[in-house]
């Protein structure tokens, strides 16, 4: 516990991209597999479920620290973080022990599930005693289920290769899907030959920048695939073993969410992984997104939502052919096995990403202007010899969205509305990346319908990291599609842009806070084409 | 008030010589009896005249900061006055324009840096007693920086000490705090919450020294922002036996530097950073400046830096965070909850008035004891804002 906690603190005490990665994969040589393995699960973002209610977590902390509960209240408005007020309050602890970390979390964190309140209470208790600073403070965010330690899982990732000599994309391919914080699950991860046993573990994807250069800048257009860059919900399908499995952007198991597309796809050859847009779609063209969020909405899917809101997979890549890893081969290679595996399917669900014919920059142009016609997002441009990378990568792809601009974005503030909205928290501040950091760029009120503002606004009031006056710091958690008519170089703006009518487009439930845009998006959009 | 016979100067003179204070000495430290034992030392409790800006309390808040109607003078007035009494000589209890100003001999240097030279100066001796219209006052050590005092007001038997800014814990830079006995006692409440708990100094000091070697492993300087007086120096005297090279200062550091070891105390040595010519490598070693330093351009010749604050602020993970700091260390030069508490109680004092920092907790805390416990507005600070970068009224080169 005492190793776990001094990473963190090191991560936590530098803003360094570099040191973050360092001290992580410094972590991940040294230490105990089955701490490493905890580690990992809680570095990539994995929380414990909450096991204890923290109102009778914050009641015997109170007790223990001889605190009323007005005075504890007190201590925890001016910190706004339940886990440090506690640690802060309980009196200095009694004994050190160095027992491991996964110690911790096996013999003491997951039998409280299971145990009585008594039993309970005499644990967390007993560890507050035995632990002392920065432990006690990550016992109780264990115990509190809010455990945040702002790294993306990239760095985690990153960090794992540069302590293995394994190359970064084999390392995320291996931690996709659900991973399982066991020390076995540890040696595989760093292990050198991949027998890599989990038929539903999808590629991480490769996500594109927005252009940044004038079209003619990227050379031949010949050199480059045109597709549409659709507004639907990126997916990973996997037919290995006779079973199909469908995975969201957000690394979530969706299959049973869209059993058109997993019916299809058991039409694929063994060994088959596509990657595509799931798109709601009906006689031929695209339904506007908001349906499908009607459709992802619901808890069962019926005959009449299956009906009204059908769903199809614009392919857009091959990742895995007959059981063999695709990703090295170009694109050009990629897209036509693509089309052969397609054309074998048979299926009417299963649509190839259709191409724009490309033979000069101006036909680029056009079919950016008609972008909005055909209810896409903008144009997406891959170079015909890329490999298919892992991650946000620059130079293999590009977005090139049609106005107004969108980026995603995470909420970083709230503060209450004004009039009608005076209880409710309805103003909100959003960032982007920015090395490792956010930075505010844009604040916006208008988007939400009510019934998202009134749960936002609960999230907002449980997730309160700090408050400076009326305005709250919440968890960087949440990632909203933010929409603005224009944006432009400001110095006087800490992000240094400054965006125009900023307005939130909708909700990204799918998107995690780390798949937020970066500055250099931003930065990008400034000397985007128009 | 004209018919008053004396002004602040006669008042030192005449009654300094009288008495070599040992009357004062059975009052403070050493006494740390209950509550309840206090009133034997005839206290004229007036309880309907509670509001503290009522006439007929010895001390009360006025337009102007703290005044005592009886001897017509004010203790660290936010506005210029007559004759003005002061704690010690942080910017927001050290105001510029008043006629007189009464201070601690100890606290006499640097009150002259802030003030100058034109500014009218009194010290007295710790508990030199000094009558000013038959009312007497002494100074006691606060243990917040050098000099700082509390200052004891009695008149009639009535006894009120008004703190300033104060802590217990042992600082080499400034004499130790000593509890004075009081019926009513004013102290601030800076940190005025049970999450704030002071580790002891070696420890932090520890902390900074491992900073900074890893910081010169990896090749960078170290940047320790603290408050130009005060902590600065704290800091520079808890580095001086720590064998970490020269360390480099900033020029509102460096000026109070020479104030501190005027007065005799031992910091480690210190050169001016701006004496180095452009270009100088400064990787490796440590730079002491103040907090408003952060994100200047000063900062820029000192190339690839780690920057560490030492202040109380730093118990709170986000305090730090929100600064973009690397490093926090938890000094301060005011009292943690315990302390205050502790501070309280051994005055003796039935009456508290809390003035300034996390106010109403502790007065609710302290009525819940049984004490007539309230909050009062003054202007002052705490650490808030106790950096003289501007000191003598003229801003100090960097
Ligand atoms: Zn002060």
């Amino acid at each position: 516990m005492k190793r776990f906690a001094r990473l963190l603190t090191e991560l936590d005490e530098t803003m360094r991209t570099n040191e973050k990665v360092d001290a992580m994969a410094a972590y991940f040589s040294t230490a105990d597999p089955a701490d490493a393995a905890w580690a990992v699960y809680f570095l990539s973002g994995g929380r414990p479920k909450r096991l204890i209610p923290v109102r009778r977590l914050a009641a015997w902390a109170m007790e223990e620290a001889g605190i009323p509960e007005w005075l504890f209240e007190d201590c925890y408005e001016a910190i706004g973080d339940l886990a440090e007020t506690m640690s802060l309050l309980l009196p200095d602890a009694e004994s050190t022990s160095d027992l491991p970390l996964h110690w911790w979390i096996e013999e003491r964190v997951l039998p409280l599930a299971k145990q009585s309140e008594g039993a309970q209470r005499a644990v967390i208790v007993e560890s507050w005693r035995e632990l002392a600073g920065a432990e006690r403070f990550i016992w109780n965010k264990l115990i509190t289920g809010g455990f945040r330690v702002g790294v993306s899982q990239q760095l985690v990732v990153r960090a794992l290769a540069k302590a293995s000599g394994i190359d970064e994309g084999a390392i995320a391919h291996r931690l996709s899907g659900h991973w399982e914080p066991r020390p076995e699950a540890f040696a595989a991860l760093l292990a050198a030959e991949t027998g890599d046993a989990d038929v539903s573990k999808p590629y991480p994807f490769y996500l594109a920048y927005a252009i940044e250069d004038e079209l003619d800048d990227l050379g031949d257009p010949a050199e480059w695939q045109a597709e549409w860059k659709w507004d639907g919900i990126r997916a990973q399908v996997i037919r290995r073993n006779g079973q199909t499995f469908v995975w969201s952007r957000g690394e979530e198991l969706v299959t049973d969410r869209f059993p058109e597309i997993a019916s299809a796809a058991a039409f694929l050859p063994d060994g088959t992984v596509l990657d595509g847009e799931i798109m709601p779609w009906k006689n031929g063209a695209p339904l506007p997104f908001a349906q499908l969020q009607r459709r992802i909405g619901r808890k069962v899917l019926g005959a009449k939502i299956l009906n009204e809101v059908p769903v199809v997979l614009i392919v857009y890549d091959l990742l895995e052919l007959d059981g063999r890893d695709a990703r090295g081969e170009p694109l050009s290679w990629r897209r036509e096995r693509l089309d052969e595996v397609i054309a074998g399917a048979r299926s009417t669900v299963l649509v190839p990403s259709p191409l724009i014919a490309l033979s000069a920059w101006s036909g680029a142009r056009d079919a950016h202007a008609r972008a909005r016609e055909m209810s896409a997002e903008g144009l997406m441009l891959k170079r015909r010899d890329g490999v298919y990378g892992v991650g946000r990568r620059k130079g293999g792809w590009w977005k090139w969205k049609v106005q107004p601009y969108t980026v995603d974005a995470v909420m970083i503030y709230a503060q209450a509305g004004h009039g009608r909205r005076a209880s409710l928290h309805t103003d909100y501040t959003f960032a982007v990346w920015d090395d490792g950091k956010l930075v505010p760029f844009a604040k916006a009120y208008s988007g939400l319908t009510d019934a998202e503002i009134r749960e936002l606004d609960g999230w907002i009031r449980r997730n309160t990291v700090e408050k400076f006056g009326p305005v709250r710091h919440v968890k960087p958690e949440h990632v909203f599609e933010l929409g603005f008519e224009g944006i432009q170089a400001s110095p006087r703006h800490k992000s240094g842009v400054a965006v125009r009518f900023p307005r939130i487009l909708r909700w990204r439930t799918d998107k995690r806070a780390e798949d937020a845009d970066t500055i250099a998006t931003l930065r990008a959009l400034m000397s985007q084409p128009s | 008030m004209d018919s008053k016979p004396q002004g602040l100067g006669a008042g030192v003179k005449g009654i300094g010589k009288l008495c070599g204070a040992p009357w004062a000495r059975r009052l403070i430290w050493g006494c740390r009896k209950a509550f309840s034992s206090n009133r034997a030392e005839g206290a004229t409790y007036r309880p309907e005249n509670l509001r503290p800006d009522s006439v007929t309390t010895l001390l009360r808040l006025g337009d102007r900061g703290l005044y005592c109607e009886v001897g017509d003078f004010h203790i660290d007035p936010w506005q210029p006055v007559e004759r003005a009494v002061i704690t010690h000589a942080h910017g927001d209890h050290a105001r510029w324009g008043s006629g007189t100003y009464l201070c601690s001999r100890e606290g006499q240097g640097v009150l002259r840096t802030r003030l100058g030279t034109d500014a009218s100066i009194q010290s007295v001796d710790w508990a030199e007693p000094v009558d000013i219209n038959g009312v007497r006052v002494s100074l006691h050590p606060a243990g917040h920086i050098l000099g700082s005092a509390q200052i004891r007001v009695e008149h009639r038997g009535e006894v009120w000490v008004a703190s300033g800014d104060y802590k217990t814990d042992p600082d080499p830079t400034c004499t130790p705090f000593e509890l004075v006995r009081c019926h009513t006692f004013i102290t601030e409440s800076t940190f005025g919450l049970p999450i704030y708990r002071w580790c002891p100094e070696w420890q932090v000091f520890d902390d900074i020294r491992a900073w900074w070697t890893a910081n010169r492993h990896a090749g960078r300087a170290s940047v320790l922002f603290g408050y130009a007086l005060g902590k600065a120096q704290r800091l520079l005297a808890g580095l001086a036996g720590a064998d970490i090279g020269p360390i480099y200062t900033h020029g509102a550091v460096e000026r109070l530097n020479r104030d501190y070891r005027a007065a005799g105390v031992r910091l480690a040595d210190t050169r001016y950073a701006s004496d180095l010519p452009k270009g100088y490598d400064f990787s490796g070693s440590m730079i002491v400046a103040p907090p408003s330093a952060a994100g200047s351009t000063w900062l820029r010749r000192f190339g690839n830096v780690s920057t560490g604050f030492a202040s109380g602020w730093m118990r709170i993970r986000g305090a730090r965070r929100r600064r973009a700091l690397d490093r926090g260390f938890v000094l301060s030069d005011h009292v943690d909850w315990p302390s205050l508490l502790a501070a309280v109680e051994g005055t003796g004092a039935q009456r508290v008035w809390v003035t300034h920092g996390t106010r109403e907790p502790l007065v609710r805390w302290l009525t819940e004891r049984g004490l007539e416990a309230m909050a009062l507005r003054a202007q002052w600070k705490g650490e808030e804002d106790a950096d003289p970068v501007e000191v003598a009224g003229e801003e100090i080169p960097a």
